[in-house]
Parts: C-alpha cells; sequence; structure tokens
C-alpha cells in the first residue's frame, strides 16, 4: 500500500466527516454557553468538553449539578448516557483491533457517535481496505468533528455570560435532549423505552438526590430490550 | 452551583476517564469477542432511555417557572419531538423547538 492512497483515504474522511460540522457548530457552542449560565468557569467548560468528549454526557452532567445532585449520581447517570460506546467500542474492533495499542488509545478517545457512524458504515462496504488505510480514514473523520467540538464550547462559554435571562436558555437543555432522540425513535422498541423511561421519572421525581432518572432509565432499558425481543420472535 | 471547584473536577475528571473506558473497552481491552445477545440488547437503548428521564421533569415542571406547567414549554418540547421524529433531522428539530417556545413566549406575553 502505498502512502498516497493513504492519504487519500484520510481526505476521504475528512469529506465524509464534514458534513456533522452543521451539528457539532450549534450543539457544542450550546455546551458552552449552558456550561457558563450554570456557574462553571471557562477552564473547567473546556474541561469537560476536551476530557469527557461526549456532549449528551456533558449535558446530562451539568444538569445534575445544577440540581445539586450528589457528585456519584452526577457521574452514574453522564456514564450510563454513555454506556452506547461500549457497543461502539465492540463493533469497530473486529477494523481497528490489529493496530498498535497506543493508536488503539487515541482512536478509543476519539470514537464519538459521528467518527463511530462513518467510519464503521465504510469499514463494512470496504472489508478490503487495509488497516493503514482504516487508521487514517477514523483520523481523516475526527479532523472536522472533535477540534471544532472544543472551538465552539469555547466560543460558547466565552459568549453564554452575556446571554439575558429573558431568552429562556433553561429549555435549550431540554430541546437538545429532544431532537436527540427524537430522530433515534427508529422502532416501536425504541419508542417503547423513550415513554416508559418519561412515565419512570415523572412517577419517581420524588426519590431523592436525582435517582429517579437512574431508575427510569434501568426501567427503560429492560422495556426496550423486553420489546425488540417480543418483536423479534413474532416476526 | 454551589459544588465547590475541586468537586467540579473530580466530576470531569471520573466522566472522562470513565468514558475513555467505555471507548477503549472492547477496542483496548476486550477485543474481538462478541458482546453477548441479551448485553447489546440493553445497550442499543440506553440513549433513548436516559434522556427522556431527564427532560420530562424539566418540561413538565420547568424551573424557569417555580415548577408550573407551563403552555409554552410543554408546545415546545412537543414540536421538538414532532419535528424530529417526522424528518429524523436533529438541527429541524431544534429549529422547530426554538421557533415554538419563542412563539408562545413572545404571543403570550
Amino acid at each position: 500500500m502505498s502512502t498516497a492512497s493513504v492519504r487519500s483515504a484520510y481526505w476521504t474522511g475528512v469529506r465524509h466527516g464534514a458534513p456533522f460540522t452543521l451539528v457539532i457548530m450549534p450543539f457544542g457552542l450550546l455546551f458552552g454557553v449552558v456550561g457558563s449560565e450554570a456557574g462553571l468557569n471557562l477552564v473547567e467548560v473546556m474541561g469537560f468538553s476536551v476530557l469527557v468528549i461526549a456532549g449528551a454526557a456533558q449535558f446530562t452532567a451539568v444538569q445534575l449539578m445544577v440540581h445539586e445532585a450528589p457528585t456519584l449520581v452526577v457521574i452514574l447517570t453522564a456514564l450510563v448516557v454513555n454506556l452506547r460506546m461500549a457497543m461502539y467500542s465492540a463493533s469497530i474492533t473486529p477494523y481497528l483491533g490489529a493496530a498498535p495499542l497506543w493508536k488503539r488509545a487515541i482512536a478509543a478517545y476519539f470514537l464519538v457517535d459521528q467518527t463511530y457512524a462513518v467510519a464503521h458504515a465504510r469499514y463494512e462496504a470496504r472489508p478490503e481496505m487495509p488497516l493503514s488505510e482504516r487508521l487514517a480514514y477514523f483520523f481523516g473523520a475526527v479532523s472536522p468533528v472533535c477540534p471544532l467540538w472544543y472551538a465552539m464550547t469555547l466560543v460558547g462559554a466565552l459568549a453564554g455570560r452575556q446571554i439575558p435571562p429573558e431568552y429562556a436558555l433553561d429549555f435549550a437543555v431540554p430541546i437538545t435532549f429532544l431532537a436527540l432522540v427524537a430522530p433515534a425513535l427508529r422502532t416501536a422498541a425504541h419508542v417503547a423505552a423513550a415513554a416508559v423511561s418519561v412515565l419512570l421519572s415523572l412517577v419517581f421525581a420524588f426519590l431523592p438526590y436525582s435517582t429517579g432518572v437512574l431508575v427510569a432509565a434501568l426501567g427503560a432499558m429492560v422495556v426496550g430490550a423486553r420489546v425488540e425481543f417480543w418483536m423479534e420472535r413474532r416476526a | 452551583m454551589t459544588m465547590p471547584s475541586w468537586e467540579i473536577w473530580a466530576v470531569i475528571v471520573a466522566i472522562g476517564a470513565g468514558t475513555f473506558l467505555i471507548r477503549f473497552s472492547f477496542l483496548g481491552l476486550i477485543g474481538a469477542r462478541k458482546l453477548p445477545d441479551w448485553v447489546l440488547r440493553h445497550l442499543r437503548y440506553t440513549p433513548v432511555a436516559v434522556m427522556p428521564a431527564l427532560v420530562a421533569p424539566m418540561v413538565f415542571w420547568p424551573e424557569a417557572t417555580g415548577g408550573a406547567f407551563d403552555p409554552p414549554r410543554v408546545s415546545a418540547a412537543l414540536a421538538t419531538l414532532a419535528a424530529g421524529y417526522l424528518t429524523r433531522n436533529m438541527l429541524v428539530a431544534i429549529a422547530a423547538g426554538a421557533a415554538t417556545l419563542y412563539g408562545m413566549l413572545y404571543l403570550l406575553a
């Protein structure tokens, strides 16, 4: 394999990652704004985006911190949001598993929703792709997505302090979460899980320390899995 | 928030480390072994299981109104959900929700 084909794989990755800038820009901006409105300083907001680099979990953590949930509940709930990434990790391993450990570690850090989605689709479509090109493609897809996430967080955090309360930014988080969830309601099982999640979170809202969210999430996961199981048996 | 700075950093570092370990799990440690079906079946639903639970109380009992039911916020939530479901596009959903929220707040002001 030539360096030319590796370079071309990189640029293909860049091209395939580029459309996500449309999502990353407002989402990163919003996290910067919401984080600084919540009372985090600039370094803390950036700490989230650089060390966690997972929007939904970051919003979850900030939301729970504002509600004065205990530290352990904040950490656990945010990690439950990110559990889906274990699935990404498992499904990308057949394609990148032969790379040296340090490259796999860097790839793991950048394994976000968008880079996973394009890379997995590409690897499935081109099983003959050599490892060097797979890695180049992956880091190509990372390039327009992840640095922009940091940059837009910074812009949002700097702008956030200047936004007055009548802009009702308290509602930016629910709208963002619903906008993430709605397109994911692909099957009856997803709809059932989401409905149970809403119901249980309202029923268990009285539980202390925001632990109702965890109870609702676990219940909803079980229901989603059960419904999927029944649908498959019926099919 | 009233959290001291060291605790904020504890949260950031713990979530960062935990998230990295989740991403690194199979790629770095477990290798190409397959996850059992029942585990995959549950993992598939983590986003739709967690996020609605976080959102529902904020929609029905928003803090900005002191927990009182607020028609603009509930309508905005429904508009976001409907637009996102129908178009499968996150940005369209956000735009629909924001337009509904500001429209209703303006009309009812």
